[in-house]
């Protein structure tokens, strides 16, 4: 084939990928977003299986065959309270795809890579091997395989950037002389010995930033094989999963108040909070009763979700009940903060399964103003995301991170299996304040019980 | 600094400047299939791997090349299938069924 059609069907793929994250700003058009993105896709492929340098297509086929079975079946069976642990499986995949396609380029090439590509190389193997590994132990986290908790002793971060500063050094001899490729086997073992323990240092409520940072980290490993084979195409949509992969860990990290450095290198997960004394002030607490009678009279009710819904598997009895309560006439929001789930955007997906309306999901920024104005604000499943103390405690872990004012409501009744403290071990004041009822329960059942409950109220006259 | 590798360093460059304005316009509703749809185009490492594994450079690179090509081909597929089906799911009040 031709070199100038490879370059056209290049060319179109780099189109399909720009139009398809720029289609996934609205979800009227991201569906034909993903169609953009499968045609470029295509496109690359098509080009690239006909690429003159290819003579053989037998293991291309069957590897592509496996690949694709395995890939088909995650994506239907996958339930989607699992798609962190699939979105992290998938870093590793991709990741491990470039790694040893990296290491194989050097290996076959070596002492004839010119000063740029072989640190290009170096540097891919790299970022490539510490991502395969620190997926997996992410997937295996999200997945409940791997201890949850942040894995810590003292002296730790000074050995992860020990082990790190080797690799590089690794790095830099390959650079120098890139004929001495038996140093790539001590690359690897130093990659996956990084990523290893690089995640298993961050404990569960910073998997969204972690997640991220993995995203952008398998992007720039692609990007880096583009430079080192000389695919431009490569270079493009790694460029596209980098620069992604990065806004989204801001984002996280903005959402946590916290540095993009404190996020790997220290923080909540880790810090255990001193001594978080138990408080022994009273609660009030309530009954499923008498919150369907605060709900017969409410006209602005926002839920506020958090991942112990999803864990509880209740957001279908949370839109049944939603969807009661909008044919008795009252507004409903869902205020979701940025990190209720565990990865970025992942209370909306939940939500949205169960066929909660988007136009009913706001943002933090959005829905804050609402609460003054809202009658009953049901937290169900979050805790720290609602805890005013981020607000006004300076001595708190948590102040400065953006939350919630769910205080503001004018009833608040908490949703919660008991009164233990949250992911970070902070006590929350929001339980203490005047407006808050506790509901204890199993959120599902919970959720059920205010459903039968408020199925039992009288028709309001007003809505049809 | 070769052709090539300045080529390269201005699509870089450029891709990741449109990354950014475009990717910063996608809104925390959709971060998730975002996530998955990226996951889906960097896939694009299959590209890569299918030129090492079809090139007849040896039986380290056909092996390598094939994990590679089985890998990125999880992703490729997985990844778009899985983000439409997410995509799907996103309706509008009172749209039941007719989601497009």
């Amino acid at each position: 084939m031709s070199e100038w059609l490879l370059s056209l069907l290049y060319l179109g793929a780099s189109i399909g990928f720009i139009l398809s994250l720029k289609w996934l700003s609205h979800p009227t058009t991201a569906r034909k977003g993903v169609r953009a993105g499968e045609l470029g896709m295509a496109a690359a492929i098509i080009g690239t299986l006909l690429h003159a340098g290819i003579v053989d297509y037998r293991w291309i086929l069957i590897a592509a065959f496996i690949g694709s079975a395995i890939g088909a079946a995650l994506a239907i069976y996958m339930p989607m309270t699992a798609m962190p642990q699939r979105i992290a499986l998938s870093h590793a995949f991709g990741a491990l795809a470039a790694a040893l396609v990296g290491t194989a380029e050097f290996l076959l090439v070596g002492g004839d890579l010119d000063t740029f590509t072989a640190g290009v190389l170096g540097l891919e193997m790299l970022l490539g091997y510490l991502t395969v590994t620190g997926s997996l132990i992410a997937f295996g986290k999200l997945q409940g395989i791997v201890r949850d908790k942040a894995w810590v002793f003292p002296g730790q971060n000074l050995m992860n950037i020990g082990v790190l500063a080797v690799g590089l050094v690794v790095v830099a001899a390959l650079t120098m002389s890139p004929a001495s490729t038996r140093l790539i086997p001590f690359l690897i073992v130093i990659g996956l010995a990084f990523g290893a323990l690089f995640v298993l240092r961050i404990g569960g409520a910073d998997m969204p930033t972690v997640i991220s940072m993995l995203n952008s980290f398998a992007g720039l490993s692609g990007a880096a094989l583009g430079f080192a084979i000389g695919n431009p195409i490569l270079i493009l949509a790694g460029a596209l999963d980098g620069a992604s992969g990065f806004l989204l860990s801001v984002f996280m990290c903005r959402a946590m108040n916290r540095s993009i450095v404190n996020g790997g290198f220290g923080g909540f997960g880790a810090t255990p909070t001193a001594g978080a004394a138990q408080d022994q002030r009273p609660v009030r607490i309530t009954s499923a009763e008498e919150v369907a009678m605060l709900l017969d009279t409410a006209s602005l009710v926002i839920i506020v979700p958090g991942y112990g819904m999803a864990a509880a598997q209740a957001q279908h009895k949370v839109r049944e009940l939603t969807t009661l309560l909008e044919k008795r006439g009252t507004e409903i929001r869902f205020a979701i903060h940025p990190v209720a789930g565990r990865m970025p955007g992942h209370m909306n997906v939940l939500l949205a399964e169960a066929n909660v309306p988007y136009e009913q999901l706001y943002d933090l920024d959005d829905v804050n103003p609402d609460f003054p104005r809202c009658d009953v604000a049901i937290v169900i499943g979050a805790n720290d995301v609602v805890n005013p103390a981020a607000r006004h405690d300076p001595d708190s872990p948590i102040y400065g991170m953006p939350i919630l004012d769910v205080d503001a409501a004018r009833s608040v009744v908490v949703v919660k299996r008991s009164m233990r403290s949250g992911f970070s071990g902070i006590e929350n004041e929001l339980f203490y304040a005047p407006p808050t009822m506790m509901l204890f329960g199993d959120a599902k059942e919970v959720a059920g019980d205010l459903v039968h409950e408020v199925s039992k109220l009288p028709v309001p006259v007003l809505a049809r | 600094m070769s052709h090539q590798v300045e080529f390269g360093l201005w699509i870089f460059m450029l891709a990741t400047f449109i990354g950014f304005e475009v990717i910063r316009r996608v809104p925390p509703l959709l971060h998730t299939p975002l996530m998955s749809l990226t996951n889906a185009i960097s896939g694009i490492s299959l590209v890569g791997s299918i030129i090492l594994a079809g090139a007849g450079r040896g039986m380290m690179a056909t092996v390598l090349g094939a994990i590679a090509v089985c890998a990125s081909s999880i992703n490729v597929v997985g990844g778009f299938m899985i983000t439409d089906r997410m995509l799907k799911s996103f309706k509008r009040s009172g749209a039941g069924g007719e989601a497009r």
